[in-house]
């Protein structure tokens, strides 16, 4: 019997210098009342009672803002069956949701000192540091794809788009990053 | 002879750098920091083009964006071919090749030129009235014929190699003009703080301030504003844009070119971006365009506005002529008059229309000895080519002559009717306008938006006011941005306005003796509109202005009117006796200037128009060949060809392998939410027509979903993976409506239940294994997962792995046979697809496509939503009226089924139709007729909505929904074809294995 578990094949997206690809991750989708959120953050060792559109993050784990009782939680790629447990266990009787969406999208890090004006090719977010600073995080659209994008420097963001929007996504940004040179 | 009209000390042109550019084929020279019209002048050429519908020889009229009559073609290559530029607004570049428009055979003998002897056929609205026969000559003839004769430049036939760039921005502060007004208004909302954006659509930053002469005191004062908005870090300035659109919320569009003024653009270069501007306070500096005046024969070469010399003397160093008479109604033409006499052109008379000019130009220019007369009228002028003559009256205010007619020999003619404030932007955004007495014109009143206007677009004429008015207007904006207000400003205070009143000026036709029959004296230049269509307009009943704009087509060519709203406006008032506040006011359209297609489509051609969705599955399919197709974003494999085969008989072969031994199908952009939580099963129950409850865990069911007003939406296997958690699949195309659709229902109408959505669309791949062998393919590749028949029923699913990678096993048919779908985690999908397709070797396993199963599943009378439905079915009209709960007390959809009509005898329902030739293949959306031979208006029955060559059947088949068509199974039927009526008998849908055992393999 063949065992392809570690055959793991994510999309292949031509790599540029301002916009890399990242390695495949666990992730979840975790909605619930704010309580119960609270809950799953002290079991994961991590905040996930942050503000509005911010992240937060705690070594190898880092949790996404979505919405009121919706958040991303982004882990290491064998970290994924580890986060399900401890949720389980310590949510068992709490009305909640947790998916698992590891495969459901990939995430692209976008950086440089032009990052945020690329992004702006497509993204109609102000993403001046002052109106969108470090650590906030939010769902909105990269020309016509859906993302979620997270500022992690100031010159540095972190994009998540579902796989098949991935090729547009890159290409789109390869565009722009070319439009870069002529101001 | 070479730049003969060029002035030895004046302009603001590199004379180190002279540029080579042809016209016409013509070789000319010019200079760094010409204009294409500015090159031309300075080389005495004056004929630029030929009007719109007369042909007639046209000139350059001004020196901006308004220019209405020089509108040239630019060429870099067969693709690179731009028509209807402005030829003011064409910077020149080493080797530019630019063409007349509207000609043939040449600019100077132009055999349409027969249309302005012919002109008394073609008052307004002439192709309202005289092509009314016959019928259906318009398109076929007239409208060919006068699109070819009237017209403007011709677009190439190439795609357009060039890049554009789509940006958003956001600011504190937009400003949008580059003119004192607008850099005072920059620099103050700069000092405050502010993110400042500046716009200008010129190639340099001044506005009005490059028109005048070199080493003018303001040019300090220019280079050090510019200076100080470079130094600060918060402020970008875009030259060579255009804000070209006023949106909702302070929206602004703004089209920046950036290589068409390049001699050698890079390859790949950006031609042109898009910006996207969200301001929180906008900065309208826009300027305003000075008025031409209406008399006969004012359209000839060599007539031109007055503030167009001063630019092309000041900032172009190019002499207009050697003689000039000046028509004035403001003072700003004596500026004009006195600068170009000091620059060795004879002022052959300044004629002033109105009955009095004692301002400090009008002295200037007595002192300088030029003659000046009041109560002046222009009669005609003449000339073809340029004009030659100016012939004047002085009329006192009765209208009586003083004195004789004058006739002024002259090679150039100025005038200037007063400014018209450029208001364009303000009432895009719907802000209101006023007419100001003193100011001759309507200025911004009560703004829509955050915006303000400053100095002279809102009447500030006056270089220190207008400066003054910038500064403060930038300065409350910055103010109003700090503070987020949200308010919009005051309506805005008018005293600055035109104090004196001697930029008044006069709006339109100049007062004439009598009538001159024949005679045209123009008010829009672009489009070809006279005094005389106005009138003609106002004599047949027309009183609106918006129903007089339609009918003459005055102010709706390209330019929008620039240079003749306002004169048209003028000339109404006169001839009803009402005031021009009175008889109102056109919309301002956008955009400003024209803009480019490349420019809206930004990145969005070629591969990035929309985003190509593809399976993890895709690089095995394109591997063994497959045609693909659209279906919503996704490109899914068609069929499989071999060897050479068509369509047809890759498909005839994809059925088979599944009816005789094993298919495998990508299935992987079905749709897929995950319903979870402790109210999952009564979230389904309200969503969905079927009943949820007595759906047991590990087991599925085929489910309907309704709108509101009861007719079928999408379908989908829904499995129960656990109590609390709903594994739904929806349609390819309908995954996002469905999803949006439930979170609706769940944020609006039932917000206590506790269930969550989450879309896993794209984490699960989905591998279908149809066929009778699909069993014997999976079994030795699944781990914990039983497929026995007895373990694992049809419409069952199970969770385990297959060949390591944890799965999600259904079986499930949309075929008619024994059939499994593995999910497996995207990543791992194409690795698990093709061991399955290594293990299926031995039992015949063949990939087959979208066509083969869309045979498949009409062959068992399965429907396809948007195919068999259109948003009018029930599910009892597609046969699914088993699917909808009789017990539920409610779900969505419910309360429309009750209508009566919802259970009409005669509704379309689905059935299934055979043709006697079984070879014959029915066109899908043919209508279905009750009998043949029906001549037109013949109502229809039905319509054919699947029909396909069914290799199971070797026949054709087809679906087809058709009035009470169930009760019609045994009737013969007709369906309209192409090639005629082709009888059909009426049967069940379901054409193969009707009572379902080869479900069970």
């Amino acid at each position: 019997m063949v065992d392809l578990s570690a055959l793991r094949r994510p999309p292949i997206i031509a790599a540029s210098p301002m916009l890399r690809l990242q390695p495949p991750a666990a992730r979840h989708i975790l909605r619930a009342a704010p309580a119960v959120l609270e809950a799953a953050g002290e079991a994961l060792g991590l905040s996930l009672s942050m503000p509005v559109c911010r992240a937060s993050i705690a070594a190898t784990r880092a949790a996404l803002w979505l919405g009121p009782d919706e958040r991303l939680l982004l882990g290491e790629a064998s970290s994924a069956i580890e986060t399900a447990r401890r949720l389980q266990q310590a949510l068992q009787q709490q009305p909640h949701s947790l998916v698992d969406v590891s495969h459901r999208q990939v995430a692209f890090a976008i950086t440089g000192p032009q990052a945020a004006t690329v992004l702006a090719a497509g993204c109609p977010l102000d993403l001046d540091p002052g109106a969108f600073p470090v650590g906030m995080c939010t769902r909105t659209v990269l020309a016509k794809a859906e993302i979620v994008l997270w500022r992690r420097a100031d010159d540095g963001f972190h994009l998540e788009v579902w796989r098949s929007f991935a090729a547009y996504v890159s290409g789109v940004l390869a565009e722009a990053a070319r439009d870069l040179a002529d101001t | 002879m070479t730049q003969a009209f060029r002035s030895a000390d004046r302009g603001r042109v590199d004379r180190t750098r002279p540029l080579r550019f042809s016209f016409d084929g013509r070789s000319y020279e010019g200079l760094s920091g010409d204009s294409l019209a500015s090159a031309l002048l300075a080389n005495g050429v004056h004929l630029m083009g030929r009007s719109f519908k007369y042909h007639r020889p046209r000139g350059v009229l001004a020196a901006g964006a308004e220019e209405p009559s020089a509108l040239v073609s630019v060429r870099r290559d067969a693709a690179r071919y731009t028509p209807n530029l402005r030829a003011t607004q064409v910077e020149l570049y080493d080797g530019l090749e630019a063409h007349s428009q509207n000609r043939w055979p040449s600019l100077s003998f132009d055999v349409g030129a027969i249309s302005d002897l012919l002109s008394p056929l073609f008052p307004a609205g002439f192709y309202y009235k005289t092509f009314m026969w016959p019928r259906g000559g318009w398109k076929a003839l007239y409208e060919p014929c006068i699109r070819a004769a009237a017209g403007l430049g011709r677009a190439p036939r190439e795609v357009d190699p060039d890049r554009y760039a789509n940006r958003y921005a956001h600011c504190d502060v937009l400003v949008v003009g580059g003119g004192p007004a607008g850099l005072a208004a920059a620099l103050a909302a700069a000092d405050r703080g502010a993110r400042v954006m500046l716009c200008d659509e010129q190639a340099q930053l001044g506005g009005s301030l490059l028109a005048e002469a070199s080493g003018d005191p303001t040019d300090a004062w220019l280079a050090r504003s510019i200076e100080s908005l470079r130094a600060h870090a918060r402020v970008t300035l875009l030259s060579r844009t255009t804000a070209f659109g006023y949106f909702p919320h302070n929206l602004i569009a703004l089209n920046q070119r950036l290589t068409d003024h390049l001699e050698n653009p890079r390859a790949g270069q950006t031609r042109e971006r898009c910006w996207q501007v969200r301001a929180r306070q906008v900065v309208l500096a826009t300027g305003a365009i000075e008025r031409p005046l209406v008399f006969p024969g004012n359209d000839r070469p060599g007539i031109m506005l007055a503030a167009a010399a001063r630019s092309f003397l000041n900032r172009y160093a190019v002499v207009p002529g050697t003689r000039a008479v000046v028509i004035a109604a403001c003072d700003e033409a004596y500026r004009a008059a006195i600068e170009l006499h000091q620059a060795g052109v004879a002022i052959a008379m300044i004629g002033d229309v109105r009955a009095r000019a004692d301002g400090d130009w009008p002295e200037a220019a007595r002192r300088a000895g030029l003659p000046v007369q009041t109560h002046t009228t222009v009669l005609g002028t003449e000339g073809r080519l340029r004009i030659k003559a100016a012939r004047l009256l002085r009329l006192d205010t009765e209208r009586r002559p003083i004195g004789a007619i004058q006739s002024h020999a002259c090679d150039l003619l100025l005038m200037s009717g007063g400014f018209t404030p450029s208001v364009h932007l303000h009432s895009q955004s719907r802000g209101k306008l006023a007419w100001d007495q003193r100011v001759q014109g309507f200025i911004p009143a009560q703004a829509a938006e955050r915006v303000r206007s400053a100095g002279s677009c809102r009447g500030v004429f006056s270089l220190a006011a207008a400066i003054e008015d910038g500064a403060d207007a930038g300065s409350s904006a910055a103010g109003d941005a700090a503070a987020c207000t949200t308010a919009f400003p005051a309506a805005p205070d008018s005293s600055r306005a035109a104090p004196d009143g001697a930029m008044a000026g006069y709006a339109g036709a100049l007062p004439q003796p009598q009538a001159a029959p024949g005679s045209k004296a123009f008010v829009d230049w672009q489009n070809d509109v006279t005094t005389r269509d106005l009138a003609l307009a106002l004599r047949e009943g027309f009183v609106s202005i918006e129903h007089i704009k339609r009918y003459t087509t005055a102010g709706m060519a390209t330019d929008q009117g620039k240079t003749s709203n306002l004169n048209a406006l003028g000339f109404v008032s006169q001839r009803l006796d009402k005031a021009i506040a009175e008889v109102g006011l056109t919309t301002f359209r956008m955009p400003y200037t024209p803009v480019t297609f490349g420019s809206f489509a930004g990145f969005a051609r070629g591969e990035l128009f929309d985003p190509v969705r593809t399976t993890p599955i895709h690089e095995w399919a394109v591997q063994h060949g497959a045609v693909f197709e659209d279906v919503a974003l996704w490109k899914r494999a068609r069929h499989f060809p071999q060897d050479g085969e068509d369509l047809h008989a890759a498909v005839a072969r994809e059925c088979r392998a599944v009816r005789g031994g094993c298919g495998i199908f990508d299935a992987s952009t079905l749709g897929k939410i995950e319903v979870v939580g402790r109210d999952a099963v009564t979230f389904m129950n309200r969503m969905y027509a079927n009943a949820w409850t007595s759906l047991a865990v590990g087991r599925c069911r085929y489910g309907v979903l309704l709108r509101e007003d009861g007719f079928v939406l999408d379908d989908g296997v829904v499995a129960r993976t656990a109590e609390d958690r709903f594994h739904v699949t929806t349609t390819t195309g309908g995954a996002p409506r469905v999803l949006a659709l439930m979170e609706d229902y769940l944020q609006t109408e039932w917000p206590e239940l506790q269930v969550w959505l989450t879309s896993t669309t794209e984490q699960w791949a989905v591998i279908a294994l149809q066929g009778p062998n699909s069993r014997r393919v999976l079994q030795y590749l699944v781990q914990d997962v039983d497929l026995s028949a007895a373990a694992m029923p049809h419409m069952s699913v199970a969770r385990g792995a297959i060949c390591g990678v944890p799965a999600l096993v259904f079986r499930v048919s949309f075929t008619g046979e024994l059939g499994f779908e593995v999910n497996v985690p995207a990543d791992y999908a194409l690795a698990v697809w093709a061991a399955i397709y290594e293990a299926g070797a031995a039992h015949g396993i063949t990939a087959y496509g979208t066509e083969a199963m869309h045979v498949l599943r009409a062959e068992k009378g399965y429907i396809i939503i948007g195919q068999e439905t259109d948003g009018t079915a029930t599910a009892d009209d597609v046969g699914l009226g088993w699917a909808v709960s009789k017990l539920k007390p409610d779900f969505v959809g419910k309360r429309s089924l009750a209508r009566l009509a919802m259970s009409a005898p005669d509704r379309r329902q689905l059935v299934g139709l055979l043709t006697s030739d079984p070879q014959l293949v029915l066109e899908e959306g043919a209508q279905v007729m009750l009998s043949s031979g029906q001549r037109p208006p013949a109502r229809p029955i039905g319509h054919v909505t699947s029909s396909y060559y069914s290799a199971t059947r070797e026949r054709s088949i087809a679906l087809a929904m058709v009035a009470g068509g169930r009760s019609r199974v045994g009737q013969t039927l007709c369906v309209a074809a192409t090639s005629g009526d082709v009888p059909v008998q009426v049967t069940s849908p379901v054409f193969f294995d009707p009572e379902g055992k080869r479900l069970d393999g």
